[in-house]
This record gives structure tokens, sequence and C-alpha cells, in this order.
């Protein structure tokens, strides 16, 4: 019978570069300075490390994308991919290679150079095809959201679009309280309203933008983790969800959701033993790939009823001071989407925020953070949640 | 006695007036429009079209040949009437084959096809579309326009038999290409209509009213190939006829359609045919055919279709000048900073092309789900290997919701997307053309069309697309 992942095991290091564009760096320094911040976080050298796994989508092939730079000795590096859920991945990954007792001490890395290709907004390769599939931008894929959420629940396209601002305005001021965020600048509601058109009806400001970055976690299981420090963070859920595109095919799937979101947070939910979101996850980080995205999200991962999430966004329950802080640390839109480190930057400042190391993000005494990663289409996605805490049990 | 059976017709969504064009130089005047093909719109995707109207209540699985008249065929080499059976989701054993490279090569097509039906006793479906392309600020750019024909031949339920027919060739040089040519190169105008046009059409008329023993006054409409309005009205004139008599070109509203000019007014004429009347065909291009055909009774019972009239009353105006260039790609534009198309997948294309030409998806014989593109595990009841072929492109569809895309590459931004909902079940998520994106509503029905998504690496990518009803 399977035993769950809830409280065995823990993160006891963790790193993070700046995000943005990181012309003077490539994929093997981020990677190498996030993991030595990491690594020096826990106390620890690359010689205590047994295993480590890499996330990245497209900034390098095989392990030996991190064994070559790191220098590492013979040891298991696995690349993993899951879409934008990869940072996710390569931490679900390394939680269970310690958990099954395989191995003591194990490192998840997530690194992306975006920023080298030289296009505009991101461009994601694939297998060979006949080349009839559609080829709309990430942007225009999920602003499908849009229109579908405004109609259904009575919104006009005006009052539908200062909804969508409200939240890029909201991870725009939590950026610009961040040093490592790729944009550290507030962004006044009307420049959002108005700025030019992305994928109708985003604009730039609704659409996260492209960005280089590496961040890492370092993992034991739960009883060793005092031995290297004693505020350790015990991961309470590990959930992924891949779908399987009923959203394309059928005509139930009404775009004002992300099926996979509802199904991974349930899972993740019933794994750490919670029955109201709401109130007891203190903060969470999502995946506000484009400001429609976050907004179904409060209402998949139940945060909002349906149907309420935009009087939510209104209302500021999902600002920094707010009855439940949502992406504090600027989210993607504002920290910025380097795709493979996303998943562990998430990670990252619910570490700092259980430190009480968050600055002037810092939030009260946070008891549960959730971090929400989805890859994909609203139609076909994978959504990765977990679930972290301060205490045992 | 072989004759039309049914008929079809297409002209593009959108025209450009000519006093446009003239804006764009500083010259003055310009009269009439243009029809234009979209840029994700050739010879081919046009031919389906008007097929498609000619199909109206027919089925194509009877259809013995196919056959495509062109003079713009997307190919150089690799036949296009294949791919216009394959859109139509015609029976393998077939006979295919492109008539090329003349202005009359829609009634030299005509003319083949009506000998098959007599030589199988089986129906033929004749198709000619051009898309020409004139330079720049020149005569040909003003008088061509886009569009394309079909006709149904057979020898049951014949609405205009035929009755006799002429040809003459000869080899002049009047207008041509060679090969890397893109706009059309052509001696002067004086030659060209006294020496060839004039003469070759006097002599193929002539020689085809001896024959029929038939005078000018017994025709009651005479559809004649002119390369423009004047040498068009000479023509008439010199031929004696009435002008109730002569078939309206539709230079004005249309332009010169080339290998589809004959083809298109033939099927303008018979929207208007009473069963008796005699209609003259004439083509012209190096040489000249005429056929006489007469309406039979039958023409009463042939269903409504959208026909030519319905072409022409459904358009929206080019607003400038430079879209028409672009669409043409005749502008060296600056690339933007996305990648470019890939060649597609041939093997995938092979193993999709029923699939994305002919638009057929499958549905669950298990639930009863349609699903598109074709599934082997079914998306609502799971069950695996219990699919049946279901032919998507005769239901009825809405936009279940939008975007429009200003990143993606393309010829001409933005690019509108779309979920498409199908009466009856299934969905696509697709783009959606010669739409205007201030009118896009959730819940709206569309139509879905046949186009050419792209060309990569000299292969041309077909598949469907929504488009707002015309």
């Amino acid at each position: 019978m399977a035993k769950g992942i809830a409280d065995r095991v823990a993160i006891i290091g963790m790193g993070c570069t700046k995000f943005g564009e990181n012309w003077d760096k490539s994929a093997e320094d981020m990677l190498l300075e996030a993991t030595y911040e990491a690594l020096n976080d826990a106390g620890i050298t690359p010689d205590d490390v047994d295993a480590y796994w890499l996330g990245t989508l497209s900034s390098g092939n095989s392990g030996l994308t991190f064994s070559v730079p790191m220098k590492s000795e013979y040891k298991p590096v696995t690349r993993v991919e899951n879409y934008c859920a990869t940072g996710s991945e390569a931490f679900r990954n390394a939680c269970y290679a310690v958990a099954s007792g395989a191995y003591d001490v194990v490192v998840a890395v997530g690194v992306e150079k975006l920023k080298d290709s030289g296009y505009s907004g991101l461009v994601v390769g694939g297998a060979d095809t006949d080349g009839t599939e559609p080829n709309m931008t990430a942007p225009a894929a999920f602003s499908f959201l849009a229109p579908a959420y405004f109609k259904k629940y009575g919104l006009d396209p005006k009052q539908g679009k200062e909804v969508l601002a409200r939240i890029a305005w909201k991870n725009h001021r939590n950026g610009s309280l961040n040093p490592k965020a790729q944009f550290q600048t507030e962004v006044s509601m009307e420049q959002i309203i108005n700025s030019p058109m992305i994928a109708a009806p985003l604009g730039v400001f609704d659409c996260s933008g492209v960005s280089d970055g590496s961040a890492v976690a370092v993992i034991v299981r739960a009883e060793d983790a005092k031995k290297y420090r004693p505020d350790p963070i015990y991961v309470k859920a590990l959930s992924v969800v891949a779908g399987y595109g009923h959203g394309r095919f059928h005509q139930d799937y009404d775009f004002t959701t992300i099926r996979e979101n509802v199904a991974a947070a349930t899972d993740a939910y019933k794994q750490a033993g919670i029955t109201n979101p709401r109130k007891e996850i203190s903060m969470a980080e999502v995946h506000d790939c484009f400001t429609p995205t976050e907004l179904v999200i409060y209402e998949d991962l139940g945060f909002s009823e349906r149907g309420e999430g935009w009087k939510d966004v209104m209302n500021g329950v999902f600002d920094i001071g707010g009855e439940l802080p949502v992406n504090p640390d600027g989210g993607l839109k504002s920290f910025g989407h380097p795709i493979g480190a996303s998943g562990l930057r998430m990670l990252y400042e619910l570490w700092l925020q259980f430190h009480g190391k968050a600055g002037k993000r810092q939030i009260d005494n946070p008891k549960l953070g959730l971090t929400h990663n989805l890859g994909g289409f609203p139609w076909q996605a994978v959504c990765a949640v977990t679930i972290v805490g301060k205490e045992l049990g | 006695m072989a004759g039309i059976v049914s008929f079809g017709a297409y002209i593009p969504f959108h025209r450009l007036e000519r006093k446009k064009i003239a804006e764009a130089f500083g010259e003055p005047g310009g009269k009439g429009e243009k029809a234009v093909a979209n840029h994700d719109e050739d010879s081919l995707s046009m031919a389906v079209a008007a097929a498609q109207d000619a199909l109206t209540g027919w089925p194509a699985n009877r259809l013995a040949a196919v056959y495509f008249a062109t003079t713009t065929a997307p190919y150089v080499e690799k036949q296009s009437s294949t791919t216009i059976a394959a859109a139509l989701d015609c029976q393998a054993q077939i006979r295919t084959a492109d008539f090329t490279d003349s202005l009359r090569a829609g009634t030299t097509a005509l003319l083949a096809g009506l000998e098959t039906v007599q030589a199988q006793g089986a129906p033929v479906l004749v198709t000619a579309a051009d898309c020409r392309l004139g330079g720049a600020q020149g005569s040909f750019e003003k008088e061509l326009g886009d569009a394309a024909a079909a006709f149904i031949l057979g020898d049951q339920d014949v609405i205009a038999e035929l009755v006799a027919s002429y040809s003459v060739a000869a080899d002049f040089l009047d207008q041509w290409r060679s090969q890397g040519d893109r706009t059309i190169r052509s001696w002067e105008d004086r030659f060209v209509l006294s020496e060839g046009f004039f003469p070759q059409v006097k002599a193929a008329v002539s020689g085809l009213l001896s024959q029929a023993g038939c005078r000018p006054q017994d025709l009651a409409k005479v559809v004649l190939y002119a390369p423009n309005a004047r040498a068009h009205a000479t023509a008439a004139k010199a031929m004696g006829l009435a002008p109730e008599q002569v078939q309206d070109p539709l230079f004005d509203r249309v332009g010169n359609a080339g290998a589809a000019s004959v083809p298109l007014m033939l099927a303008a004429a018979l929207e208007e045919a009473q069963p008796g009347d005699r209609i003259l065909v004439v083509s012209q291009g190096q040489g000249s055919d005429a056929l006489l055909f007469q309406v039979t009774d039958a023409i009463r019972k042939l269903p409504a279709r959208r026909g030519v009239k319905g072409h022409l009353a459904s358009k929206k105006q080019i607003a400038h000048y430079t879209t028409y260039l672009k669409w043409k790609n005749m502008l060296p534009l600056e690339a933007g900073r996305r990648p470019q198309r890939q060649r597609p997948s041939v093997p995938a294309m092979w193993r999709n092309h029923e699939q994305n030409l002919a638009f057929v998806g499958s549905r669950c014989t298990a639930c009863g789900t349609p699903q598109y593109p074709k599934q082997r595990v079914c998306v609502h009841c799971k069950a695996k290997d219990q699919m049946e072929d279901y032919p998507f492109s005769d239901k009825k569809a809405r936009i279940a919701t939008y975007t429009v895309d200003y990143l993606t590459v393309s010829p001409d931004p933005p690019t509108v997307f779309v979920v498409v909902d199908f009466e009856g079940g299934g969905r696509i998520i697709c783009e959606m053309t010669d739409t205007d994106p201030a009118q896009l509503d959730i819940g709206m029905e569309v139509e879905m069309t046949f186009r050419r998504l792209y060309e990569a690496e000299g292969i041309h990518n077909y598949a469907w697309k929504a488009r707002m009803k015309r």
C-alpha cells in the first residue's frame, strides 16, 4: 500500500538567481550560481550530494547539461521536462528519490536560458508533425479564457480588462519589493489597460515576460532534516496531473477553468489533509503566465467560489496584506518565467517567507504554503501542486 | 447526351477598388473593383470551394474523374487535382488530371470531361481557378481578378447538353510566363488583339455556328473570353450580338479571372438560364474553344446554391493597396522576431491526409462522441479503437471562444484563432480567416473553409479554417 509523501521529506536549503535578461550569464553560469547558493544555505558541499534532478525545457538535453559545468563526479543526474511545470517536476522527482531511501541528499535544479534565442515571446520546439496545428502563441492560447470567463460571469469587455489589469498590478507591485525580480517597478492600472495588444484582449502587461534564471532546492528525508538546520520546511503534498485534452475535443469544456488545476489541487489537498484551502493556506505562488490564467486558478484551487474570483481580485483578497496573498514575490508576471526554474522559484519565495527573510513582502507567521505550476494549454495541461509547511503533523 | 449536371462558383471575399491602386501611385481614375484571394488562398483552394458549391446536394463519391484547369497551379511538378479530389473526399479509384498553361484550359478541361463522361458513362468534376499576378502599377494588375468555377458533367439529369464544339489552335505568344516568372509577360496590345484574340475567336465561333447550323440570333447567351472590357465589347459587336445576349464578363466586379473567366461566366449564365436556351461558350489562349450548350427542363429542378450571384453579393473592401501587395507576397517585409515556418513532415501529412484535407474526424461507436482530429482512444468513454470515420465539413458550427494573436508569424497579422463547436458534437481549435475581429462573439455561427495554411520549403500545406458566414 503506497504511503504518500506527506511529512516524509524536507527542504534544507535553497538558492535562486536574479531572473531577467541575464545577457552576461549562460545557463551553466546560472545553474552553478543557484546550486552553490543552495548548497551553502544547507551547509553542505557537492561531495555530500547523492543525486541531482535537472529541470529544463529547452536549455540543454540530458543530465550532462548540469554535470559538465558542475564537474559532479560521476553522480546520477537526470534531466526532466514537463512544459512550464518542469521546475516542480524536478523537485517532485528529487523528493521521491530520498523518500524511497535510495539516496539521502538530493538536489533539484531548475534552469532556463530563453534570451539567447532572439525571439519575441516564447518559442517551444517539438517533434515533427503534419504542420496543421494552429500556430498560435502562448498568449493567444490562454487568451481564450478571457472572453469565455467575461461572458459567463456577466463582465463587459471593459470590466473584464480591469479585473485582469488588477491582477497584473498586484504582481508588479509585489515585484517592486523583490530585489531578484525581473521587473521591479510598479505599473499603473491605466498603463496596463492601455498597453499594446499581444493577443486580444491581453496586452503586454497581461503577459509574463521572457526571462533567464535558475532556482535550486536541497532535499533530505524529514527525519534527517534537523541534522542540517533547526528550521527545515516539510513537504505536505506533491501532485502532478497530465490532462488528456478533453477540452480540445469536447464541448463540455467552456474555457472558464483549467481542469488539470482542479485535479491536481484536489489530490494535493487530500494528501495534505486540507479541507478549506482559502482559510488553511497562508500564501500561494501560482502560475500567472497570463492574467486570465491567475483568475481561473483562484477558482480552480478553491481560493474563490466559481464565478466570484473576479470580485475577490477587486477586493484585494490576494494582495500582500489580504486574506490569502497570491504571488507575493511578483509571480511569473514580474519575477519572470525562465521555464525550468519557475516551479523551484515559487518554493524559494515560500522558503524566504517561512524564514522571515522576505523583507518588505513578509507575510505574518505563515503556516502552509502552496505552489501551483502549470504547463501546456488551457485545454490540455500538466499541473503540479506542491504544499509545504513549517511543522511536522 | 453528355452535358452539365450541376455548377458552382467561388469568388473570394475581398475586393480591391481600382481607384485604390491608382491612388497608391498618385494616378487618377480607376473604375470598379477586382476580387482578391486572401493570403491563405490559391487556385487549388478556390477550386475546392467552387467544387463544394457545385456539389450542393450531390455525393462526391460518385465522381469518376476530377479535372482541374488553371495557369497558376501551386506546384510546377505535383498534381493539384489529386488534392482537390482528397479535399472533396472522392473515392480512390478515380481519374485525375490538371489542365494548365493556357487561358483556354477551362474549356479544354470541359471538353475532355464531357468526352470522359461519354467514354465512361460516369460523372466527372471539372474545376477551373486562377489567381494570376500582374506587375505593380501595370495594366494586368488592374485587370486581373481571382475566382473559380466548377461543373459536374454527366449523362443523366443533364441541365445543359453539349450540342457542338469547335476548336482551333494557334501557337501564338499573346501572354506568357516562363519558369520563375511570377508576373505575366505580353506582347503589345495592338498585335495581340488584331493578330491573336479577334481572329482566333472569330475562327472558332464561325466554325462552330456553321457546324451546328446555328445563327447568332439563335443564341440566348454568349459567354466570351476577352483580355479586357474594351476587347470584349469589340468582339461581341463584331458577332452582331444584342446587349441582352452578351453574358456579363464581370470585369468591373471580379476582373479577368484567367482560365476561370469563361467557366465563371458560364456558371453565371446557367443561374439565369431557361429551358431551351442555347448558350455559346468561347475561350481564347493559343487558339480558341467554342462550345454550344442547350439548356434542358432539368435546370428547374436544380437546388439553389451560392453561385456567382451569392459570391458577388458577399464582399469586403481591402482598405489599403499595401495589404494587396502583402497578400500577393510582392513586398520584401521586415521579418518578425519569430521563427519561420518549418516544413511539415510528409509521412505525417500522408497518414493524416483524409483528416486534414477532407476534414474527417472519428466518432466513437461505443458512446457516439464525435472528435477531431481522429482519435484511437475516445475522449469521452475511453474505449480504444472503436471509431468510425465522421465528416465535419457539412456540420453547422459556432464559436465557443476566440482570440486575436498579434504576435504569431503571418503574412498579414493579426491572426484570429477560434474554438469552433459543431452541431452534433465535436470541436476544433483553428484559425479563422476572412473575418472582422471586431465582430467576433461567442455563439457566432461560422463556416468551415479549405485553405492553404502556408508554404515551407516548397511544400504547400492545406487544411481547414473557420470563416464568417457569407
